[in-house]
């Protein structure tokens, strides 16, 4: 995992989420999952021309059921953008990245 | 419109079939463009269907199984290492004709422009697409109960009821990997027996957790904002009855991708591709079929890798009987 996607865990969740200035786009994914693996690196390149404005993080669905049952996540990949530590858009299935960005790009300033 | 490039051969879709015909064609020093889709969390990306399995326990070579994505990063890492230039993007048309040249157009990963790149020859290798049910908020529910990749979501279904629909050898793999999670697993299938391969059905009726409903068909997705339930229909004697599922995992079977072909190729009244003389030439001269996209009958890993080959191979002899003489 590259520096530009932070991991959050059961316990630093709430605390990243609460306290970031600019959107958190989160990734449930985990080691198993093929589709994950698939936009790991687009991932890494939305963090990367966004930075400033939009945060990238990943949970790993294996070591944090809390925030697993907490956003009742079913399905892996599943992207959630949280804004002013709100959830605004859900986005469920592997996706590629003009399609990812079109799903959010409204969210950023 | 000028072409952006021009090139000896495209590689459409980068399962077995594509990254086979991309190795035997860079090693014929042709510099394939292989076109190997987009992620998506159904059969329908790049490496193909073995990227939504886990054990692959049937391709030759490997005695104690190997995971269908591992493999397939085997078969990308070696299509490169001879020089295919491979692009994670997907094929949103083509314009084919006899002899070539032959247009495709692709949309750039990252900016989204449409790219043009116009090939003397073509091999087609897009595969094929899992089906669903076709009910009404089957959409909706994907990822809230509903489920296309077993895989990825079985985690999710730990102590679950759930349901399994179909009857072949992926929906039996799919139910038998899923009691590693539920409580228990139903087989609905709309046949009374199965028409998976036998080790897999022997494997599926020892198991204890998994149960079966014969000659029924899934009518309706029960639930509010999840799924609570699957409906059922007998197709024998009508009666209706309700599962009392939480999850469900379609894997009734697969259709060719084959929308962009449809006014440019021969298609069969199933939409698969047709080829001819035992080959994998199509209908238009200069473009080749292989794997599942031209296969209704065998649909296995080493099959599409085998015709990919083929495909490959059919390339290289059609283009040195058209290259313009020298001088």
């Amino acid at each position: 995992m590259s520096e530009l996607t932070k991991a959050l865990t059961d316990s630093t969740f709430d605390e990243e989420i609460g306290s970031a200035e600019e959107p958190v786009l989160v990734d449930f994914w985990a080691e198993w999952c093929g589709p994950c693996k698939l936009i790991e690196p687009v991932l890494e390149e939305i963090a990367e021309e966004n930075k400033g404005r939009l945060r990238v993080s990943k949970v790993n669905v294996d070591d944090n059921l809390d925030i697993v049952r907490r956003f009742d996540v079913m399905s892996i990949p599943t992207l959630i953008l949280f804004k002013d530590g709100e959830p605004r858009v859900r986005l469920v299935g592997a996706k590629g990245k003009a399609q990812l960005l079109q799903e959010i790009g409204r969210h950023l300033s | 419109m000028e072409a952006d490039h021009s090139i000896e051969v495209v590689v459409i879709g980068s399962g077995p079939a594509g990254l086979t015909a991309a190795l035997y064609t860079a090693r014929a020093n042709l510099s394939p463009l292989v076109l190997e889709g987009e992620p998506s969390s159904t059969s329908d990306q790049p490496g193909g269907q073995l990227m939504l399995t886990t054990e692959v326990e049937n391709f030759p070579g490997f005695p104690d199984g190997v995971l269908g994505p591992v493999l397939m990063g085997q078969m990308r890492a070696q299509a490169e290492r001879f020089g295919a230039n491979l692009v994670g993007a997907k094929a949103t048309r083509v314009k084919l004709q006899d002899g070539g040249p032959h247009t495709v157009w692709y949309r750039d990963p990252s900016t989204g422009d449409e790219i043009q790149v116009e090939a003397k020859a073509v091999i087609v290798a897009m595969g094929a697409r899992s089906l669903l049910l076709d009910l009404p908020r089957e959409r909706e529910l994907i990822g809230h109960g509903l489920s296309t990749c077993a895989t990825c979501d079985g985690f999710f279904f730990r102590g679950h009821n759930i349901a399994v629909v179909g009857g072949g050898d992926s929906a039996v793999e799919e139910a038998t990997f899923l009691t590693k999670f539920a409580e228990s697993v139903t087989l609905v299938h709309r046949r009374s027996e199965l028409r998976a391969s036998k080790i897999m059905q022997q494997r599926a009726f020892a198991n204890p957790k998994i149960h079966f409903a014969w000659d029924s068909v899934a009518t309706a997705l029960l639930g509010e904002g999840k799924v609570e339930g699957l409906k059922l229909a007998n197709v024998k004697d009508g009666t209706e009855s309700i599962l009392p599922v939480t999850g469900v995992f379609v894997a009734i079977g697969h259709a060719p991708n084959t929308d962009i072909l449809r006014d440019e190729v021969r298609l069969d009244t199933d939409g698969y591709v047709v080829t001819h003389d035992g080959t994998t030439a199509t209908s238009v001269d200069g473009v080749f079929a292989a794997g599942d996209i031209a296969d209704r009958r065998y649909r296995q890993a080493v099959t599409a890798a085998g015709s990919g080959c083929a495909a490959a191979i059919d390339v290289e002899r059609w283009l040195e009987s058209h290259q313009p003489l020298a001088g």
